[in-house]
């Protein structure tokens, strides 16, 4: 399992009800699921990621986050998650309202467009940046709404959601971000995770 | 129609209350089972049939020598494999298959009910059915499956028992008939009573049997279980069996030729009472209005594992008349799954072989079996 979803895994803690939208294959869910007793379900649009899902045993409701996000009751979930989806959808803020109505907490990871080998793509190369995690180019990326941790940052207090906990992961490593190393980290991390509330 | 060999029957003793306002006494209920009940009584599936299937779900059908109804979904190692659950299926109250229905003899005249049987609901269907349960001594029920109106007497058994199975399977259905279903099931219905044999429903006395009405009414079906690009990519503009337009009558198009046949074949083994009676339940099927206007509530009492599936081509029970069965299982949190397969073959998609279909059905099942 990637170390995104070890770091997603180890905010939640044992038996609560998750949300996973747009749980793809549902590697999460099932650990989640063996590991912390979860009571989880899964949201996603993909077809054979939901059959996937099923033959692995998982509650998966296939849909749209856009749409579908509207039929579950307020603070149904104790945690919703969105990994590394945010980006994909025509008007982010949106799913946050909702993943914040629908879920107590919501665990947000955002693939990070101020990392410092994306900055460095556009500047040296004057193309739209391509790398680890941001890996189509941009005629065919799901990814119309890039943002980076700062970005992140900033849009959550505009909005006074609460930032529980906001993780910066570089490779293997992963790390606190606060206001004062914001700078470093939107430069350093590839990836953040932020355990959000409203 | 002969259905006393072959026929598996229970005579319910318990009197039942119909919505209609009468009370029916000792009334046969005909089913039949496959595969074998386990000693902890954990493993029976029962399905239930549509509006034309029966309790002969796979195998060969004793009566019409022709492969049970679901035959690609039940059997040995098939989605519900047979060798695994214990499958009970019976013939829907007002059917023609041996269960209390039109044909049956009103014990008043002598001669059979007609339209003097009762009006049924789906309400009616799935509480006749339930004393099957009684009957093998099953506690709770692995899983209830059905599509179609099968689908519609899921969502009504797990309303009204709803802690009597594990997990529900409702596959391209709908919570309430809409229109549009009730229109085309009209129409169905006015062909049989415009046949001068129906007699008005008194035609077994009469010696006669409305066969072109019965026959009439399975065609227009037919056409709403099939989608317009399956049929056309089967059939086209193709002549049947001539090398020009024939400036006729005649089954000139192999699409003629084909609902001809399925409207004769239909009137071999369907009665066409029956027929009028079980489109009557499927119309009068208003799950939401039996708690007043709340489709939620219908499904409150019950801890059950929802899996609901639906067909991107079934434009009779659309997609979004299934999802709006999900939004109401979500909506008080209830444990729901739900999946749309891609099929260009209608709403029949859920009797043929669709693998997609099949193996979220058996993967549904497998992975929640496990997991008692």
């Amino acid at each position: 399992m990637k170390n995104e979803f070890q770091v997603i895994a180890e905010l939640i803690e044992k038996d609560k009800k998750v949300l996973d939208v747009g749980c793809g294959d549902g590697i999460l869910m099932e650990f989640l699921k063996n590991n912390k007793n979860t009571n989880i379900r899964g949201l996603e649009i993909s077809k054979s990621k939901v059959q996937e899902c099923i033959a692995k045993g998982l509650t998966v409701i296939e849909g749209n986050a856009e749409k579908d996000l509207k039929q579950f009751p307020d603070k149904s979930f104790e945690y919703v998650v969105l990994s590394q989806t945010l980006q994909a959808f025509l008007n982010p803020e949106l799913v946050i309202n909702e993943l914040l109505r629908v879920g107590k907490k919501a665990i947000v990871t955002i693939p990070n467009f101020g990392y410092w080998r994306v900055r460095l793509h556009l500047l040296i190369k004057g193309t739209m940046p391509i790398t680890k995690t941001l890996p189509d180019e941009w005629y065919n990326t799901p990814n119309i709404h890039m943002c980076s941790i700062k970005d992140f940052f900033y849009f959550a207090k505009s909005r006074n959601i609460k930032i529980f906990k906001s993780l910066a992961i570089n490779n293997q490593n992963v790390s606190t971000i606060n206001d004062s190393n914001l700078t470093i980290k939107n430069f350093f991390a590839d990836l953040g995770i932020f355990l959000i509330e409203k | 129609m002969n259905t006393e060999n072959n026929v598996k029957t229970l005579i319910v003793k318990k009197p039942l209350k119909l919505d209609c306002g009468k009370t029916i006494n000792e009334f046969p209920i005909a089913y039949e089972t496959y595969g074998s009940l386990n000693e902890k009584k954990d493993n029976a599936i029962l399905v239930f049939h549509a509006l034309t299937g029966d309790q002969f779900v796979t195998g060969q059908n004793p009566i019409t020598k022709k492969d049970g109804w679901w035959s690609y979904a039940v059997g040995p190692d098939k989605a519900i494999d047979t060798k695994k659950y214990f499958v009970i299926c019976a013939n829907v109250m007002g059917g023609c298959m041996g269960s209390f229905g039109p044909s049956h003899e009103d014990p008043n005249t002598g001669t059979a009910f007609g339209t003097n049987f009762p009006v049924i609901t789906i309400n009616d269907m799935v509480n006749a059915q339930y004393n099957l349960l009684d009957h093998f001594g099953i506690d709770k029920l692995f899983s209830i499956a059905g599509g179609s109106m099968g689908g519609m007497q899921v969502l009504q058994f797990i309303s009204n028992f709803p802690d009597k199975a594990k997990t529900v399977i409702p596959i391209a259905c709908t919570s309430s008939h809409s229109a549009q279903n009730i229109a085309f099931n009209e129409l169905g219905r006015q062909a049989i009573a415009a046949d001068s044999n129906w007699k008005d429903g008194d035609y077994s006395s009469k010696n006669t049997i409305p066969n072109k009405g019965l026959a009439v009414a399975r065609m227009a079906a037919h056409i709403t279980y099939l989608s317009k690009k399956g049929l056309q990519e089967k059939f086209g503009r193709k002549l049947q069996e001539r090398e020009d337009l024939k400036f006729g009558f005649d089954a000139d198009f192999q699409i003629e030729s084909y609902l001809r046949y399925q409207g004769s074949v239909f009137v071999d083994r369907f009665d066409a009472n029956s027929y009028l009676y079980i489109t009557r339940a499927m119309d009068y099927f208003d799950l939401a209005k039996q708690f007043k206007g709340n489709l939620s509530d219908a499904f409150r009492d019950t801890k059950a594992k929802f899996f609901i599936i639906s067909f991107t081509s079934d434009w009779l029970y659309p997609t979004q008349e299934n999802k709006d069965i999900v939004i109401a299982l979500n909506s008080i949190g209830a444990n729901v799954g739900f999946v749309e397969i891609e099929s260009d073959k209608g709403h029949d998609s859920f009797l043929l072989d669709v693998p997609d279909f099949l193996s979220a059905l058996k993967n549904f099942l497998d992975k929640s079996y496990t997991e008692n």
